[in-house]
């Protein structure tokens, strides 16, 4: 007869309370909801759904006579088009506007932590602002308020609207990327100053030779959870005319003739790009977030 | 002020400190001669920690004065970068830089703050991890050396400071049992050479072994000070002995 060990030739079970396994939740600001979403749906999905798209054609294709073939035809014919000079300008706005929006965030970033009670209070009050405004209100902002053109020394210097737009648009992103920084400098242990104050480090090398270093890799994966939003984000600036991936494929569609049944597959053909696009950098994030989060 | 080597290396004069509406130091006074081994003994919560931390400005004083090599520290105008280089503290927790190897750790402070030569300080960070008895250890991060190592290696970034005061606030408090006498030994090797050394201790065998001074402190002020024969043999205070009864 086989003796029974619970937890090795058996299920490991007990009445007593149990301490169940620690895990370490990352820091507030590390948390990327937005990543885990995406990188949880299967790659397939959206494949599955652009499918499906196509079947309000088949359903008119009796009595229009615009067949499934033909539509699938229309759609092939434009996505040249649509992909390089549409998403191609989007991924431009997009990588833009985050180094924009990164090089003030980590200055905002940085202006929370200071010393200096009064940046510190305008640094708060500045990220906290562009962090809780709709974006489409902050592009209209800087939209009717920029000049078309600047007249520097007789030279005039146009500024296009999709300038414009990357100024818009990197104001929210600079907020969050503030966030990012001022979180991830405070996850590392306080300890940490005090050593180095005690090894006489000003504070601004403390920041730089020691806090930073230990902390720049947990704010990569915020930081790309919010490049993916802002990608998603990106067609909110067609409605401003700016020539990006949303507004030709509405040209497209209008140089078809408007035909009702293009719709869906054209736009579902857009909603797939995003995803194509934006999956990879959702599935890096999540396994970027694994990796750093149980190191420090 | 001009401090000579027969003064007070580091001085205390009815020293008080407050966290809030709670007063941690009422009125610490104690003076430090150059190479003297002073040991801080106490029940927790006596502001043993915190009088330490006071001498090399972490915490700030609400009033009395602390004076290393005559120069005042509760003061505003207070260089404390330059206070620091003459003074070296290693924390309960090591708190070593974790993205740092032990050398680099060792390394860090001469060559960012006082913008020493590399080669210099590379041959200088070796002999103490020498000396720490590290060697072989010097491109291990903190994360793969125990407490013990980790505790040796914060010891050995301190001295490349070459402070003239060592404060080790309960060094050995986090340490495994076995692991807490290669840092004494460390201690005791530093102390034999001739530095100042303050420590704040639970190891009472260590306190009589290698102090030349002991100071028992409760409730922020100092009850009994003397030469540890003295103090452990013979304590006078009733506080003291029923803190020697509980920890001898």
């Amino acid at each position: 007869m086989s003796r029974v060990i619970p937890g090795l030739t058996a299920v490991s079970k007990s009445d007593l309370p149990v301490l169940l396994p620690f895990k370490p939740t990352p820091a507030a600001t590390t948390r990327v909801n937005f990543s885990q979403w995406l990188a949880s749906i299967p790659f397939w999905v959206p494949f599955m759904i652009f499918a499906a798209a196509f079947w309000p054609v088949h359903a008119f294709a009796q009595s229009n006579g615009f067949s499934l073939t033909q539509a699938f035809e229309t759609l092939w014919r434009w996505i040249p088009f649509l992909l390089l000079h549409g998403f191609v300008f989007t991924v431009i706005i997009s990588v833009l506007t985050m180094l924009l929006g990164t090089i003030l965030g980590v200055f905002l970033g940085l202006g929370q932590i200071s010393r200096n009670r009064f940046v510190r209070w305008c640094s708060y009050w500045i990220t906290q602002i562009f962090r809780n405004s709709p974006w489409l209100v902050l592009l209209f902002i800087v939209m009717l308020s920029f000049p078309f053109q600047i007249d520097l020394f007789g030279l005039s210097i146009p500024v296009p609207d999709w300038t414009k737009a990357v100024i818009g648009l990197s104001l929210p992103v600079m907020a969050n990327i503030s966030e990012i920084v001022r979180g991830a400098i405070g996850s590392v242990p306080s300890a940490q100053w005090e050593a180095a104050e005690s090894l006489a480090f000003s504070r601004r090398q403390t920041l730089f030779e020691i806090i930073l270093p230990q902390c720049i890799k947990r704010m990569i994966p915020p930081w790309m959870n919010w490049y993916a939003i802002l990608t998603m984000a990106t067609p909110i600036v067609s409605i401003l005319g700016v020539e990006e991936v949303l507004n030709l494929t509405r040209q497209a569609i209008e140089a078809e003739n408007n035909r009702p049944e293009l719709l869906i597959p054209f736009y579902g053909f857009v909603l797939l790009i995003f995803f194509v696009y934006c999956y990879p950098i959702a599935r890096l994030t999540m396994w970027l977030e694994r990796k750093y989060a149980v190191k420090l | 002020m001009n401090w000579t080597p027969d003064q007070p290396i580091v001085s205390l004069i009815n020293v008080h400190k407050s966290f809030g509406a709670f007063e941690v130091l009422k009125g610490i006074s104690m003076d430090i001669m150059k190479g003297e081994v002073v040991c801080i003994i106490g029940p927790s919560g006596s502001g043993k920690s915190t009088l330490i931390r006071c001498i090399n400005a972490l915490n700030d004083i609400q009033a009395g004065s602390i004076s290393v090599e005559g120069q005042e520290v509760h003061d505003d105008n207070l260089d404390k970068l330059a206070l620091r280089k003459k003074v070296g503290m290693v924390f309960q927790q090591y708190n070593l830089f974790p993205h740092k190897t032990a050398l680099q750790n060792v390394m860090m402070a001469p060559l960012k703050v006082l913008k020493q030569n590399k080669v210099e300080v590379e041959e200088r960070a070796r002999a103490l991890m020498k000396k720490v008895r590290l060697e072989g250890k010097e491109n291990s991060y903190p994360g793969e050396l125990s407490g013990g190592q980790q505790q040796r290696v914060a010891i050995a970034r301190s001295l490349a400071m070459n402070p003239d005061v060592m404060l080790f606030d309960e060094v050995t408090a986090a340490l495994d049992p076995e692991t807490v006498k290669e840092v004494l030994v460390t201690i005791k090797d530093l102390a034999s050479e001739g530095m100042t050394c303050i420590l704040v201790t639970h190891e009472m065998g260590f306190a009589r072994e290698v102090a030349d001074h002991i100071y028992f402190t409760d409730k922020g002020v100092i009850v009994e000070h003397g030469p540890p024969a003295t103090f452990f043999d013979n304590a006078q205070d009733a506080r003291t002995r029923e803190f020697l009864g509980k920890v001898l």
